[in-house]
């Protein structure tokens, strides 16, 4: 089985990005509900790891070695979704039927019916916990695998974070690197009115974390992020990546309503108009 | 009617506590008496020297669970993760995606109350090979009071799917358990306790994953009961003998999936079924024995164990008479119910 097509050409990784934001916005549409604005902003973050940083095997998606991505932020499924469809993992045509009845695309990611999908995520704040483990995992079996992990920045209001947090620098878990969707909005509003949780960088550096602050949608500061994440040792990795919730859509940008809504066609019509073209 | 906890004043409790404490369980056949966690103790060490896929985590616990003595043998197979259950499930099920047999252990209360969600999210819904064996379950922790003994645990378990609930009777049993799980692949609970138990079970018992153990079939009544509460229903069953009452006595150690044919047989056979916990009645083994026979085979239940209310604190024999988790009661349970 081969490992996936991966590249470091930025522009390639950044028309990546712009067809995995169409197929994101395509599928929302086609099932009438899911959360457009996460699955957006991370989409820059998603496409590094898939077709650049992550080593693995679509068509052997247990293979041992492969680096792992844990989807702590579980809404943001179809981003995942996007991202094993164009690396492969299974046909693009799975993806319209995301939500469902009998498809193995859930509104949340779920391990059991969909290969890909390390484990079930959803409910908020556990991913990290996971993550941890699969790092000490491949520690005792002395392989060289990585683990990526992402959070939303609202689930970092969690406290099993937190714990987590701790376990990963107590560890010293070098082998994993975390990524924060700092996009600044949650369900209830703006982070900052619901629950604070700046500042983001000092709280994680407090935590014993090696902290990359990056602007999340310059691909080429992320690609240098994930490769200045793998040369740190004995400490866990954290890039907070500053993204704008919706990026990519000026109309669903910085707008806390398109959290959970999927576009209507209307506003799927304009959003391909945006994104030059509809990925065919 | 159960026993009542209600009504129950202080003053009769410390009534109590001026007499003599009487032994809280039967003598055991053999007169020997094991903790459970000890038998999980000494089972994880012999499991680690086994197999090194065996990892065992814990919350801050691991004096009082026992798994301290893996973690003394294996100590870069021990993960401490300190006061976070939370975290301590979801470490376990990353472990365990990596392809390890994690065993994470914390107190019962904890462990299912704490980290439930956990336990749904993570490792039930991705059917995740991790073994939760927790101590510290009932009432008879004792002193540490209600805020640490687990009386909601199998009602908290059962009702996940995928899961499999087992409270060992015995420190026999807890290891076989032990070695039965370790080669079983899913989601395990286990229920242990902190005092010392009788010995209850044969030598020749061999532990399966639900199946009952049968000591014997009564044709007036049948006590089904699980973890201590066994050893109180034999000595409750040799009381009524003596009275004339043909009693039998069902260990049905895996509350989940229940052994429904035995439970079906035993049933057939007799006037009365009781079950005895030290747990609530209320979601535990008297709801997983009456949900099932009152669609299949209807018959008159009495359920024995804590009547929908909290421990306290107390010497474990003087909270096991306070509740009514004595053989006195089973007998006079059974005597009520059969006039």
């Amino acid at each position: 089985m081969e490992l996936a097509n991966t590249t470091r050409d930025i522009n390639f990784l950044k028309e990546k990005a712009r067809i995995l934001r169409i197929e994101i916005l395509k599928m929302l549409t086609e099932a009438g509900s899911g959360h457009t604005g996460g699955s957006l902003s991370a989409a820059d973050i998603v496409t590094a790891l898939y077709f650049y940083k992550m080593r693995h095997k679509p068509r052997d998606p247990k293979w041992r070695e492969r680096d792992r991505f844990i989807l702590s932020k579980g809404h943001a499924a179809p981003l995942l979704y996007s991202a094993l469809a164009l690396s492969g993992y299974f046909d693009k045509p799975l993806l319209k039927t995301l939500r469902k009845l009998g498809s193995p695309l859930q509104g949340h990611p779920c391990s059991k019916t969909l290969p890909g999908v390390e484990i079930s995520t959803g409910s908020l704040g556990q991913g990290l916990s996971i993550a941890n483990g699969i790092a000490m995992g491949l520690k005792l079996d002395v392989l060289s695998s990585r683990v990526y992990c992402l959070l939303g920045d609202g689930e970092t209001q969690e406290g099993q974070v937190w714990e987590a947090a701790m376990t990963a620098a107590h560890y010293r878990l070098d082998n994993l690197c975390a990524i924060i969707d700092n996009n600044g909005l949650q369900i209830d509003g703006h982070c900052c009115d619901v629950m604070s949780i700046e500042p983001i960088v000092n709280k994680w550096e407090a935590f014993g974390w090696y902290v990359i602050d990056i602007n999340g949608h310059d691909m080429e500061a992320i690609v240098n992020a994930f490769d200045e994440a793998e040369t740190v040792k004995m400490k866990p990795v954290m890039i907070v990546a500053r993204t704008v919730k919706g990026k990519g859509v000026s109309f669903f940008e910085g707008k806390v309503e398109y959290h959970g809504i999927a576009p209507t066609p209307e506003e799927l019509e304009r959003a391909l108009k945006e994104l030059g073209g509809d990925g065919k | 009617m159960t026993h009542s906890n209600k009504g129950k004043s202080y003053s009769k409790t410390k009534k109590n506590v001026s007499n003599p404490p009487s032994p809280p369980f039967s003598k055991g056949e053999k007169g020997s008496f094991v903790a459970t966690r000890d038998a999980y103790g000494e089972a994880l060490l012999e499991l680690g020297k086994k197999r090194a896929d065996v990892v065992v985590l814990d919350a801050d616990l691991s004096g009082s669970t026992k798994t301290g003595k893996f973690a003394k043998a294996f100590p870069e197979r021990f993960y401490n993760l300190g006061v976070s259950e939370q975290d301590l499930i979801g470490t376990a099920s990353g472990l365990s995606l990596t392809g390890k047999l994690p065993f994470a252990s914390t107190f019962a209360v904890f462990e299912t109350g704490r980290a439930w969600e956990q336990i749904r999210q993570t490792v039930c819904y991705s059917n995740l090979n991790v073994k939760l064996v927790a101590t510290h379950s009932g009432i008879t922790v004792g002193e540490d009071g209600a805020s640490h003994q687990a009386t909601e645990d199998v009602a908290l378990m059962r009702v996940l799917p995928n899961m499999i609930v087992i409270v060992p009777s015995d420190g026999n049993e807890t290891k076989q358990v032990l070695n039965v799980i370790s080669d079983y692949k899913g989601p395990v609970y286990v229920r242990l306790g902190r005092a010392k138990v009788p010995a209850v079970m044969p030598d020749d018992y061999e532990f399966k994953i639900g199946k009952a153990y049968v000591f014997n079939i009564g044709r007036d009544a049948n006590i089904v009961a699980m973890g201590i509460m066994v050893s109180m229903a034999l000595e409750a069953a040799r009381v009524l003998k003596h009275d004339g009452i043909d009693t039998g006595v069902i260990n049905m150690s895996t509350v989940k999936p229940l052994d429904t044919k035995t439970l079906l047989k035993a049933s057939k056979a007799c006037k009365l079924i009781i079950t005895a916990e030290e747990h609530s009645i209320i979601g535990g083994l008297g709801s997983a024995v009456s949900e099932f026979l009152s669609e299949k085979f209807p018959v008159k239940i009495r359920r024995i164990g804590l009547v929908d209310a909290f421990g306290c604190s107390g010497p474990p024999e003087e909270l096991l008479k306070f509740y009514g988790l004595t053989p006195g009661n089973i007998v006079k349970t059974i005597k009520e119910a059969l006039t």
